[in-house]
Protein backbone atom coordinates (compact mmCIF):
# COMPACT_ATOMS: atom_id res chain seq x y z
CA UNK A 1 0.00 0.00 0.00
CA UNK A 2 1.42 3.50 -0.98
CA UNK A 3 2.55 5.48 1.77
CA UNK A 4 0.82 9.07 2.34
CA UNK A 5 2.39 12.11 1.44
CA UNK A 6 1.96 13.56 4.44
CA UNK A 7 3.70 10.86 6.28
CA UNK A 8 6.66 11.22 3.37
CA UNK A 9 7.17 15.00 3.71
CA UNK A 10 7.10 14.46 7.37
CA UNK A 11 9.86 11.58 6.90
CA UNK A 12 11.79 13.64 4.55
CA UNK A 13 11.75 17.06 6.28
CA UNK A 14 13.71 14.92 9.47
CA UNK A 15 16.08 13.71 6.96
CA UNK A 16 17.10 16.74 5.41
CA UNK A 17 17.07 18.00 8.94
CA UNK A 18 19.54 15.95 9.95
CA UNK A 19 21.94 15.77 7.05
CA UNK A 20 21.96 19.49 6.45
CA UNK A 21 20.01 21.53 9.81
CA UNK A 22 17.97 22.89 8.16
CA UNK A 23 14.62 23.42 10.12
CA UNK A 24 12.23 20.50 9.30
CA UNK A 25 9.61 23.53 8.73
CA UNK A 26 11.16 24.59 6.14
CA UNK A 27 11.10 21.88 3.44
CA UNK A 28 7.90 22.01 1.46
CA UNK A 29 6.76 20.38 -1.59
CA UNK A 30 7.46 23.66 -3.84
CA UNK A 31 11.19 23.92 -2.61
CA UNK A 32 13.71 23.56 -5.05
CA UNK A 33 16.28 21.11 -3.18
CA UNK A 34 19.26 23.06 -4.75
CA UNK A 35 17.93 27.04 -5.21
CA UNK A 36 16.30 26.96 -2.49
CA UNK A 37 17.67 24.57 0.02
CA UNK A 38 21.01 24.94 -1.23
CA UNK A 39 21.30 21.24 -0.77
CA UNK A 40 24.48 20.04 -2.74
CA UNK A 41 24.81 16.96 -4.38
CA UNK A 42 26.73 14.84 -2.00
CA UNK A 43 24.04 15.68 0.75
CA UNK A 44 21.37 14.65 -1.96
CA UNK A 45 22.58 11.51 -2.45
CA UNK A 46 22.63 10.97 2.02
CA UNK A 47 19.28 12.37 1.60
CA UNK A 48 18.47 9.72 -1.19
CA UNK A 49 19.83 6.76 0.81
CA UNK A 50 18.41 7.63 4.00
CA UNK A 51 14.69 7.51 2.11
CA UNK A 52 15.36 4.82 0.86
CA UNK A 53 16.31 2.73 4.78
CA UNK A 54 13.33 5.22 6.21
CA UNK A 55 10.57 4.21 3.57
CA UNK A 56 11.91 1.14 1.67
CA UNK A 57 12.28 2.20 -1.73
CA UNK A 58 14.79 2.25 -4.16
CA UNK A 59 16.02 5.06 -5.77
CA UNK A 60 18.37 4.53 -8.89
CA UNK A 61 21.32 6.92 -9.14
CA UNK A 62 19.83 7.66 -12.42
CA UNK A 63 16.50 9.09 -11.09
CA UNK A 64 18.19 11.30 -8.82
CA UNK A 65 18.64 13.88 -11.02
CA UNK A 66 14.93 13.96 -11.62
CA UNK A 67 14.22 14.67 -8.11
CA UNK A 68 14.30 18.95 -8.19
CA UNK A 69 11.85 19.79 -5.41
CA UNK A 70 10.77 18.48 -2.40
CA UNK A 71 7.54 17.30 -4.33
CA UNK A 72 9.49 15.26 -6.37
CA UNK A 73 11.08 13.65 -4.22
CA UNK A 74 7.99 12.61 -2.10
CA UNK A 75 5.64 12.10 -5.04
CA UNK A 76 8.91 9.40 -6.24
CA UNK A 77 8.55 8.01 -2.89
CA UNK A 78 4.75 7.62 -2.61
CA UNK A 79 4.11 5.56 -6.14
CA UNK A 80 7.52 3.64 -5.25
CA UNK A 81 6.16 2.69 -2.09
CA UNK B 1 61.71 -46.20 -12.48
CA UNK B 2 59.88 -43.89 -10.47
CA UNK B 3 59.61 -40.45 -11.03
CA UNK B 4 61.11 -37.91 -8.70
CA UNK B 5 58.93 -35.52 -6.87
CA UNK B 6 58.57 -31.96 -7.40
CA UNK B 7 60.09 -29.38 -4.90
CA UNK B 8 57.92 -26.73 -4.14
CA UNK B 9 57.32 -23.56 -1.94
CA UNK B 10 58.09 -23.93 0.98
CA UNK B 11 55.27 -21.52 3.26
CA UNK B 12 56.11 -18.60 5.24
CA UNK B 13 53.48 -18.42 7.99
CA UNK B 14 53.26 -14.58 8.41
CA UNK B 15 53.77 -10.99 6.48
CA UNK B 16 53.86 -7.79 7.58
CA UNK B 17 54.36 -4.03 6.21
CA UNK B 18 57.88 -3.25 7.13
CA UNK B 19 57.90 0.52 6.37
CA UNK B 20 56.60 2.94 4.28
CA UNK B 21 58.01 5.93 1.93
CA UNK B 22 56.44 8.92 0.56
CA UNK B 23 56.79 11.56 -1.73
CA UNK B 24 54.53 14.17 -3.06
CA UNK B 25 54.46 16.32 -6.23
CA UNK B 26 56.51 19.73 -5.33
CA UNK B 27 54.39 21.84 -5.91
CA UNK B 28 51.77 23.19 -3.22
CA UNK B 29 48.33 24.00 -5.32
CA UNK B 30 45.88 26.21 -3.87
CA UNK B 31 41.71 25.99 -4.70
CA UNK B 32 42.27 29.82 -5.51
CA UNK B 33 44.69 28.90 -8.41
CA UNK B 34 42.10 26.53 -9.78
CA UNK B 35 38.62 27.68 -8.94
CA UNK B 36 38.61 30.04 -12.23
CA UNK B 37 37.85 27.68 -15.13
CA UNK B 38 35.28 25.81 -12.99
CA UNK B 39 33.20 28.99 -12.25
CA UNK B 40 34.28 27.93 -8.52
CA UNK B 41 35.66 29.30 -5.32
CA UNK B 42 38.24 28.36 -2.37
CA UNK B 43 35.09 28.24 0.00
CA UNK B 44 32.89 25.93 -2.31
CA UNK B 45 35.63 23.94 -2.75
CA UNK B 46 36.74 22.97 0.62
CA UNK B 47 33.00 22.31 1.81
CA UNK B 48 32.69 19.40 -0.92
CA UNK B 49 36.03 18.23 -0.97
CA UNK B 50 37.39 19.10 2.49
CA UNK B 51 40.58 19.84 0.24
CA UNK B 52 42.58 23.17 0.96
CA UNK B 53 45.50 21.95 -1.34
CA UNK B 54 46.88 19.56 -3.72
CA UNK B 55 50.36 18.75 -4.08
CA UNK B 56 51.45 18.56 -7.77
CA UNK B 57 54.10 18.00 -9.57
CA UNK B 58 56.14 20.16 -11.77
CA UNK B 59 56.41 19.31 -15.77
CA UNK B 60 60.24 18.30 -14.86
CA UNK B 61 59.21 15.91 -12.18
CA UNK B 62 58.24 12.36 -13.55
CA UNK B 63 55.94 10.22 -12.23
CA UNK B 64 58.94 7.56 -11.94
CA UNK B 65 60.83 10.05 -10.29
CA UNK B 66 58.22 10.24 -7.40
CA UNK B 67 57.86 6.45 -7.42
CA UNK B 68 61.75 5.95 -7.12
CA UNK B 69 62.32 8.70 -3.73
CA UNK B 70 59.29 6.70 -2.34
CA UNK B 71 60.63 3.44 -2.99
CA UNK B 72 64.19 4.59 -2.00
CA UNK B 73 62.58 5.55 1.38
CA UNK B 74 61.08 2.59 2.51
CA UNK B 75 63.45 0.28 1.28
CA UNK B 76 65.95 2.20 3.53
CA UNK B 77 63.52 2.50 6.68
CA UNK B 78 63.39 -1.45 6.30
CA UNK B 79 66.96 -2.06 6.23
CA UNK B 80 67.21 -4.29 3.54
CA UNK B 81 69.33 -4.54 0.65
CA UNK B 82 67.15 -4.08 -2.45
CA UNK B 83 69.18 -6.98 -4.14
CA UNK B 84 66.59 -9.27 -1.51
CA UNK B 85 63.40 -7.45 -3.26
CA UNK B 86 61.67 -10.91 -4.68
CA UNK B 87 59.00 -9.36 -6.60
CA UNK B 88 58.04 -4.96 -7.48
CA UNK B 89 54.56 -4.77 -7.74
CA UNK B 90 53.70 -1.21 -9.33
CA UNK B 91 50.23 0.29 -9.24
CA UNK B 92 49.54 3.51 -11.84
CA UNK B 93 46.74 4.64 -13.75
CA UNK B 94 49.45 7.23 -15.40
CA UNK B 95 52.66 5.91 -16.73
CA UNK B 96 52.90 7.08 -19.78
CA UNK B 97 54.11 4.14 -22.08
CA UNK B 98 51.54 0.99 -22.22
CA UNK B 99 54.37 -1.17 -22.39
CA UNK B 100 57.27 -1.96 -21.06
CA UNK B 101 55.82 -1.64 -17.35
CA UNK B 102 56.73 1.35 -15.11
CA UNK B 103 57.89 -1.94 -12.56
CA UNK B 104 60.90 -3.39 -14.64
CA UNK B 105 62.15 0.24 -14.79
CA UNK B 106 61.46 1.03 -10.98
CA UNK B 107 63.69 -2.08 -9.82
CA UNK B 108 66.15 -1.04 -12.49
CA UNK B 109 66.64 2.48 -10.54
CA UNK B 110 66.08 1.47 -6.97
CA UNK B 111 68.92 -1.81 -7.34
CA UNK B 112 66.02 -4.79 -7.47
CA UNK B 113 67.07 -5.95 -10.98
CA UNK B 114 66.57 -9.05 -11.87
CA UNK B 115 63.43 -9.15 -9.34
CA UNK B 116 60.44 -10.14 -11.08
CA UNK B 117 58.22 -6.63 -11.65
CA UNK B 118 54.66 -5.65 -13.24
CA UNK B 119 52.06 -3.41 -12.74
CA UNK B 120 48.61 -3.33 -11.40
CA UNK B 121 45.89 -1.56 -13.15
CA UNK B 122 43.34 -1.16 -10.20
CA UNK B 123 43.41 2.69 -9.81
CA UNK B 124 42.43 4.08 -6.46
CA UNK B 125 42.44 0.10 -5.12
CA UNK B 126 45.59 -0.50 -6.55
CA UNK B 127 47.90 -0.21 -3.85
CA UNK B 128 45.45 -2.81 -1.17
CA UNK B 129 45.65 -4.67 -4.52
CA UNK B 130 49.25 -4.39 -4.18
CA UNK B 131 49.41 -5.12 -0.36
CA UNK B 132 47.36 -8.19 -1.17
CA UNK B 133 49.34 -9.92 -3.49
CA UNK B 134 52.13 -8.63 -1.40
CA UNK B 135 50.97 -11.12 1.70
CA UNK B 136 50.30 -13.81 -0.65
CA UNK B 137 53.91 -13.75 -2.35
CA UNK B 138 55.42 -13.50 0.71
CA UNK B 139 53.78 -16.32 2.79
CA UNK B 140 53.10 -18.48 -0.09
CA UNK B 141 57.13 -18.56 -0.40
CA UNK B 142 57.72 -17.10 -3.77
CA UNK B 143 59.39 -13.56 -2.18
CA UNK B 144 61.51 -13.07 0.85
CA UNK B 145 60.13 -8.83 0.70
CA UNK B 146 58.08 -7.21 -2.33
CA UNK B 147 58.31 -3.68 -3.29
CA UNK B 148 54.68 -2.33 -3.31
CA UNK B 149 54.34 1.02 -4.89
CA UNK B 150 51.45 3.46 -5.28
CA UNK B 151 52.64 6.09 -7.94
CA UNK B 152 50.60 8.76 -9.80
CA UNK B 153 51.14 12.08 -11.94
CA UNK B 154 47.41 12.58 -12.05
CA UNK B 155 47.87 16.23 -12.99
CA UNK B 156 49.12 14.89 -16.90
CA UNK B 157 45.37 13.54 -17.43
CA UNK B 158 43.20 16.46 -15.79
CA UNK B 159 40.43 19.55 -17.68
CA UNK B 160 41.37 22.25 -15.74
CA UNK B 161 37.38 22.53 -17.09
CA UNK B 162 35.99 19.75 -15.25
CA UNK B 163 33.98 20.11 -12.41
CA UNK B 164 33.82 16.47 -11.75
CA UNK B 165 37.16 15.14 -10.78
CA UNK B 166 40.11 17.68 -11.99
CA UNK B 167 39.84 19.80 -9.23
CA UNK B 168 40.54 16.97 -6.86
CA UNK B 169 43.43 15.64 -7.67
CA UNK B 170 46.98 15.35 -7.28
CA UNK B 171 50.64 13.94 -8.10
CA UNK B 172 52.66 11.64 -5.39
CA UNK B 173 53.84 8.23 -4.46
CA UNK B 174 53.67 5.79 -1.64
CA UNK B 175 55.89 2.26 -1.14
CA UNK B 176 55.65 -0.33 1.58
CA UNK B 177 58.09 -3.37 1.92
CA UNK B 178 56.23 -6.40 3.11
CA UNK B 179 58.46 -9.35 4.47
CA UNK B 180 57.79 -12.30 6.52
CA UNK B 181 57.03 -11.85 9.65
CA UNK B 182 56.60 -13.58 13.44
CA UNK B 183 53.60 -12.50 14.36
CA UNK B 184 50.11 -11.85 11.87
CA UNK B 185 50.59 -8.23 10.06
CA UNK B 186 48.08 -8.12 7.39
CA UNK B 187 45.06 -9.75 7.47
CA UNK B 188 42.76 -11.84 4.92
CA UNK B 189 42.22 -9.13 2.27
CA UNK B 190 38.23 -8.47 1.31
CA UNK B 191 38.42 -7.57 -2.43
CA UNK B 192 36.16 -7.37 -5.71
CA UNK B 193 34.84 -5.55 -8.45
CA UNK B 194 31.51 -4.21 -10.14
CA UNK B 195 31.98 -4.06 -13.86
CA UNK B 196 28.89 -2.75 -14.24
CA UNK B 197 29.95 0.57 -13.47
CA UNK B 198 33.14 0.79 -15.55
CA UNK B 199 32.51 4.02 -16.81
CA UNK B 200 31.65 5.67 -13.04
CA UNK B 201 35.01 6.91 -13.29
CA UNK B 202 37.39 6.87 -16.04
CA UNK B 203 38.54 8.26 -19.52
CA UNK B 204 36.74 11.08 -21.18
CA UNK B 205 37.56 8.51 -24.36
CA UNK B 206 40.14 6.04 -25.47
CA UNK B 207 44.28 6.40 -26.89
CA UNK B 208 42.46 5.04 -30.45
CA UNK B 209 39.54 7.60 -30.61
CA UNK B 210 42.31 10.55 -29.99
CA UNK B 211 44.44 8.94 -32.39
CA UNK B 212 41.63 9.30 -34.84
CA UNK B 213 40.72 12.67 -34.22
CA UNK B 214 37.67 11.93 -32.56
CA UNK B 215 38.25 13.35 -29.39
CA UNK B 216 40.60 15.64 -27.68
CA UNK B 217 43.39 14.77 -25.11
CA UNK B 218 41.64 11.73 -22.66
CA UNK B 219 41.25 13.03 -19.64
CA UNK B 220 39.53 11.30 -16.15
CA UNK B 221 35.95 12.00 -15.36
CA UNK B 222 33.29 10.52 -12.91
CA UNK B 223 29.47 10.25 -12.11
CA UNK B 224 29.63 11.85 -8.66
CA UNK B 225 26.84 10.73 -7.06
CA UNK B 226 26.97 6.86 -8.15
CA UNK B 227 30.42 6.56 -7.03
CA UNK B 228 29.56 8.81 -3.82
CA UNK B 229 26.74 6.09 -2.93
CA UNK B 230 29.38 2.95 -3.62
CA UNK B 231 32.17 4.20 -2.17
CA UNK B 232 30.35 4.97 1.15
CA UNK B 233 27.43 2.55 1.51
CA UNK B 234 29.06 -0.12 -0.66
CA UNK B 235 32.46 0.11 0.94
CA UNK B 236 30.94 0.29 4.61
CA UNK B 237 29.99 -3.06 3.78
CA UNK B 238 33.19 -4.13 2.74
CA UNK B 239 35.19 -2.70 5.68
CA UNK B 240 32.36 -4.29 7.81
CA UNK B 241 33.60 -7.62 6.46
CA UNK B 242 37.10 -6.66 6.60
CA UNK B 243 37.17 -6.56 10.51
CA UNK B 244 35.06 -9.71 10.83
CA UNK B 245 37.56 -11.69 8.43
CA UNK B 246 40.38 -10.00 11.01
CA UNK B 247 39.00 -11.10 13.63
CA UNK B 248 38.97 -7.43 15.61
CA UNK B 249 36.28 -4.67 16.33
CA UNK B 250 36.54 -1.23 14.95
CA UNK B 251 37.34 -0.26 18.60
CA UNK B 252 40.66 -2.26 18.29
CA UNK B 253 42.18 -0.31 15.10
CA UNK B 254 44.23 2.99 15.81
CA UNK B 255 43.49 4.18 12.54
CA UNK B 256 41.36 4.62 9.30
CA UNK B 257 42.86 5.04 6.28
CA UNK B 258 40.81 5.06 3.61
CA UNK B 259 41.57 6.05 -0.17
CA UNK B 260 41.75 9.48 0.05
CA UNK B 261 38.87 10.76 -2.56
CA UNK B 262 37.35 13.35 -1.10
CA UNK B 263 36.49 14.08 2.64
CA UNK B 264 32.99 14.02 3.14
CA UNK B 265 33.04 9.96 1.68
CA UNK B 266 35.77 9.57 4.92
CA UNK B 267 33.41 11.78 7.32
CA UNK B 268 30.49 9.63 6.12
CA UNK B 269 32.21 6.40 6.04
CA UNK B 270 33.21 7.21 9.88
CA UNK B 271 29.81 7.36 10.60
CA UNK B 272 28.68 4.28 9.22
CA UNK B 273 31.07 2.62 10.98
CA UNK B 274 30.19 3.79 14.57
CA UNK B 275 34.44 4.73 14.51
CA UNK B 276 35.06 5.54 18.30
CA UNK B 277 36.98 8.94 18.92
CA UNK B 278 39.78 6.80 19.92
CA UNK B 279 40.79 5.53 16.16
CA UNK B 280 43.15 7.56 14.22
CA UNK B 281 41.15 8.83 11.11
CA UNK B 282 43.08 9.82 8.27
CA UNK B 283 42.74 13.25 6.63
CA UNK B 284 45.67 13.69 4.04
CA UNK B 285 43.30 14.68 0.82
CA UNK B 286 43.16 18.12 2.87
CA UNK B 287 46.73 19.00 2.46
CA UNK B 288 47.90 16.40 -0.48
CA UNK B 289 44.61 16.15 -2.28
CA UNK B 290 43.47 12.88 -3.88
CA UNK B 291 46.61 10.47 -5.25
CA UNK B 292 44.67 7.58 -6.66
CA UNK B 293 46.63 4.47 -5.87
CA UNK B 294 49.69 6.89 -3.64
CA UNK B 295 46.96 8.46 -1.13
CA UNK B 296 46.46 5.06 1.01
CA UNK B 297 50.23 4.90 1.74
CA UNK B 298 50.92 8.44 1.80
CA UNK B 299 48.40 9.00 4.09
CA UNK B 300 49.59 6.19 6.58
CA UNK B 301 52.89 7.63 6.02
CA UNK B 302 51.64 11.00 7.44
CA UNK B 303 49.75 9.62 10.35
CA UNK B 304 52.72 7.87 11.19
CA UNK B 305 55.04 10.96 10.89
CA UNK B 306 52.74 12.97 12.79
CA UNK B 307 53.12 10.74 15.98
CA UNK B 308 49.14 10.89 15.18
CA UNK B 309 49.35 6.87 15.39
CA UNK B 310 52.44 4.35 16.88
CA UNK B 311 53.93 1.87 14.88
CA UNK B 312 52.39 -1.67 16.55
CA UNK B 313 48.57 -0.53 16.27
CA UNK B 314 45.96 -1.88 13.80
CA UNK B 315 44.81 0.00 10.29
CA UNK B 316 42.08 -0.70 8.26
CA UNK B 317 43.04 0.35 5.14
CA UNK B 318 40.68 0.51 2.51
CA UNK B 319 41.14 1.26 -1.56
CA UNK B 320 38.10 1.75 -4.13
CA UNK B 321 37.59 3.74 -6.84
CA UNK B 322 37.70 3.59 -11.26
CA UNK B 323 36.73 -0.26 -11.96
CA UNK B 324 35.02 0.08 -9.95
CA UNK B 325 37.80 -1.97 -7.94
CA UNK B 326 37.81 -2.37 -4.35
CA UNK B 327 40.24 -3.80 -1.63
CA UNK B 328 40.34 -3.33 2.01
CA UNK B 329 42.64 -5.19 5.23
CA UNK B 330 43.78 -4.68 8.20
CA UNK B 331 47.66 -4.33 8.77
CA UNK B 332 50.11 -3.87 12.07
CA UNK B 333 51.30 0.04 11.61
CA UNK B 334 55.29 -0.45 10.43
Amino acid sequence: MALAQADVLAGLAEIVNDETGIPADSVQLDKHFTNDLDIDSISMMTIVVNCEDKFGVKIPDEEVKNLETVGDAVNFIVSAS
Amino acid sequence: MSKPTLNQYEITRYSRIYSLGAARGELVVTNDEIAGPIDSSDEWIRQRTGIITRRRAGADTSMMDLAVVASKEAIEKAGIDPKEIGAVVFNTITHPYMTPSAATLLAELVGANPAPAYDISAACAGYCYGIAQADALVRSGVAKYVLVVGAEKLSDLIDPTDRTISFLLGDGAGAAIVGPSDFPGISPTVWGSDGSHWDAVGMTSSLLDFRDGKSGWPTIRQEGQTVFRWAVWEMAKVAKQTLEKAGIEAKDLSALVTHQANIRIIDEMVKQLALPESVAVARDIVNTGNTSAASIPLAMHELLRTGAVKSGGYALEIGFGAGLAFAAQVVVLP
